[in-house]
């Protein structure tokens, strides 16, 4: 039982995390069907925020909004420097650009922080443990788990309840038809981007609260989670990231507590090959998006 | 077809330049730089047959270019060496050592091996799905590459591979590999996947099996990735898994994106700009950290300004330098238009 418990705390919490980065990711693809290679960037710019102002005494909560809204507006930041610019030109132009601007980042960090390691300022409570039918968890998990069901609410009550999610969604559909009917594409896209960067900036917190550490090359693997995740669950649909986002998680954790120490060292490449199988069964991923339409 | 010819013997001529001036120059750093370009040139123009004719992004070449490297590493390292090399090695392979161009040739072959078992399922993906897929490729190469310890001796350096890479392999080999991309970009496959690249559709309604023609076209590149691979860790003698990783990446599509991806002579401009660029930054770099020694070191400033370079290239000119025409053809028809007016 106690097994049990803990096996579905660890994927619920992973998987809570997985999804939100998976979303952040796919409702730019959605609308711009262009990905966003300086996603990860956004989760490191949100942890260097941390490590920036844990010098100034500010309460701990005031220090996770700012990092938050730094991640916005770096989110913002990426729509003006790589994708504006190039939006109409070819995809790959615009592929090039993100992934240039996720690098540009990147060596910034290295350039005027540190290459190495940076303590990031987290409460008392995440390193906490509680004890719940037997299974001893970290209270970071709960805590996990709370922000993403209240999030991917959040979300959906944004997608489908208000006019900001309507038009985004209108967008993703066929953007040349709701731009006629009088949706501002750049404000759409803008906020896209802006709702991206705050996924990213609380999954950045609840990332690096795990790790308790910022580095510049720390957005790598939540970026990849976000990858597979889209492409498991369906490239164009928000449900699709969700379930894709849960599905890896619990790849993740079955092969966690099954592999053995030799062949854990190998985790990422079973993940992997196990994705391009799900791949080869369904192309498309396992949710269709709405109908295509046209880019830009 | 004519131009063709021209184009190929144009680059050729620059790859001899590069092959002769340096060793005319004599100094021992430009030697290095200019087979390291040769290298990089093998590389990029293997990327660019597999990029250029069917217009996806592909992150796995440098994955690749890392299993040629470490086939070669595993074949030539000599037997009384590989105790200490490779301590946990097959017993079977232990006594195994074949010439360097023996090993070249595996290593090319044992890279396209794995390329055509993986990429088959993956050839079927487009546009986005494609290329996040090319990245999960990478970052499952390197993950082997760092755990296999019995063949790579894991995340350490692994050394102790003969130095066989002089400049004139470099530069025949890299000769060759530009004449095989240029011949592979005019045959029937090259044609119909260039045409999948401008419209899917049409060319799938033409009957162009698309999946199959990128299958052929990234067993070619990875192919030459691995016979680029095997080269270079010859010439550099001592690696890790590391330097089969995203700053190499970046650096190679940097060099292919910028030239053009779309032509061979995008491919052969790009690298030696970026090569000569990135030296010179280099350079730069390690002056300002002579200058200011022990207060706060200088990395990563060559590689932002090569992000903005980058950046500013797509927005002015998105195809690269050489868009879509290359050398021979933009010169031989500019030598018509002067006919007509004159």
């Amino acid at each position: 039982m106690a097994f049990a418990i803990q096996f579905l705390i660890d994927v619920l919490s992973l998987g809570g995390a997985y999804a939100l980065m998976a979303l952040g990711l796919v409702i730019i693809y959605g609308i711009l069907r262009l990905v966003n290679f300086a996603y990860g960037e956004l989760i490191m710019v949100a942890g260097y925020t941390m490590f920036l102002t844990s010098g100034s005494g500010l309460p701990w909560l005031l220090m996770a909004v700012l990092a938050v809204v730094m991640a916005i507006v770096f989110g913002i930041l990426t729509d003006y420097v790589a994708f504006r610019p190039v939006r109409a030109k070819s995809v790959t132009a615009v592929l090039i650009t993100s992934f240039a601007f996720s690098n540009l980042l990147q060596n910034a960090a290295l350039l005027f922080i540190s290459p190495r390691p940076r303590n990031v300022p987290l409460p008392d409570i995440f390193s906490q443990t509680v004890s719940i039918g037997g299974a001893i968890t970290p209270v970071r998990n709960l805590i996990t788990i709370a922000a993403s069901i209240v999030l991917l609410a959040a979300v959906a009550f944004l997608m489908r309840k208000t006019t900001l999610g309507i038009a985004m969604r209108a967008a993703a559909t066929n953007f040349t038809m709701a731009r006629m009917l009088g949706v501002p594409a750049n404000l759409i896209i803008s906020s896209a981007f802006a709702l991206s960067g705050f996924l990213a900036g609380v999954v950045g917190l609840l990332w690096i609260g795990r790790i308790g550490t910022v580095v510049p090359g720390v957005g790598l693997e939540p970026l990849l989670v976000a990858f597979i995740a889209t492409v498991i669950g369906g490239m164009r649909s928000l449900p699709g990231a969700v379930v894709g986002g849960f599905l890896l998680a619990l790849i993740d954790t079955t092969l966690n507590y099954t592999l053995s120490q030799d062949l854990l060292k190998f985790r990422d490449a079973f993940t992997f090959s196990l994705v391009i199988l799900i791949l080869l069964w369904r192309p498309e991923g396992l949710i269709k998006g709405p109908a295509s339409g046209q880019r830009t | 077809m004519k131009h063709s010819y021209l184009t190929a013997l144009i680059l050729i001529a620059i790859i001899a330049v590069i092959a002769v001036g340096s060793q005319i120059i004599g100094i021992r750093l430009y030697d290095r730089i200019a087979t390291n370009l040769l290298i990089s040139l093998v590389l990029v123009v293997g990327l660019q047959t597999f990029m250029g004719n069917s217009g996806l992004l592909s992150f796995a070449h440098i994955g690749f270019m890392g299993l040629g490297a470490y086939t070669s590493a595993v074949l030539t390292i000599p037997a009384q060496m590989k105790g200490m090399a490779l301590p946990d090695l097959y017993e079977f392979m232990k006594v195994v050592e074949i010439s360097p161009l023996l090993a070249m040739l595996a290593a090319g072959v044992v890279a396209a091996l794995v390329a055509a078992i993986v990429a088959y399922p993956l050839m079927r993906l487009s546009d986005a799905a494609a290329v996040i897929t090319s990245f999960a490729l990478l970052v499952v190469l390197y993950t082997v590459m760092n755990n296999w310890s019995a063949l790579t001796n894991g995340p350490r350096t692994l050394f102790g591979l003969p130095k066989t890479t002089e400049m004139p392999i470099a530069a025949i080999v890299a000769a060759v590999v530009v004449l095989i991309a240029l011949a592979f970009k005019e045959s029937r496959t090259g044609k119909l996947l260039r045409a999948s690249r401008e419209d899917e559709v049409a060319a799938a309604a033409l009957g162009a099996n698309i999946p199959h023609l990128r299958w052929r076209a990234f067993i070619l590149a990875a192919f030459i990735a691995g016979i680029g691979g095997a080269l270079w860790g010859h010439f550099i003698t001592s690696f890790a898994p590391k330097a089969f990783y995203l700053k190499e990446t970046f650096l190679i599509i940097t060099m292919l994106v910028i030239g053009g991806a779309n032509t061979v002579t995008g491919a052969v401009a790009g690298t030696v700009l970026i090569t000569v660029a990135y030296e010179g930054l280099r350079g730069t770099e390690a002056t300002l950290n002579a200058a200011s020694s022990g207060s706060g070191q200088v990395i990563g400033l060559t590689e932002i300004v090569l992000a903005l370079a980058m950046i500013a290239v797509m927005i002015v000119r998105p195809g690269g330098l050489f868009p879509n025409r290359e050398i021979g053809h933009i010169l031989t028809r500019s030598r018509r238009k002067k006919e007509k007016t004159a």
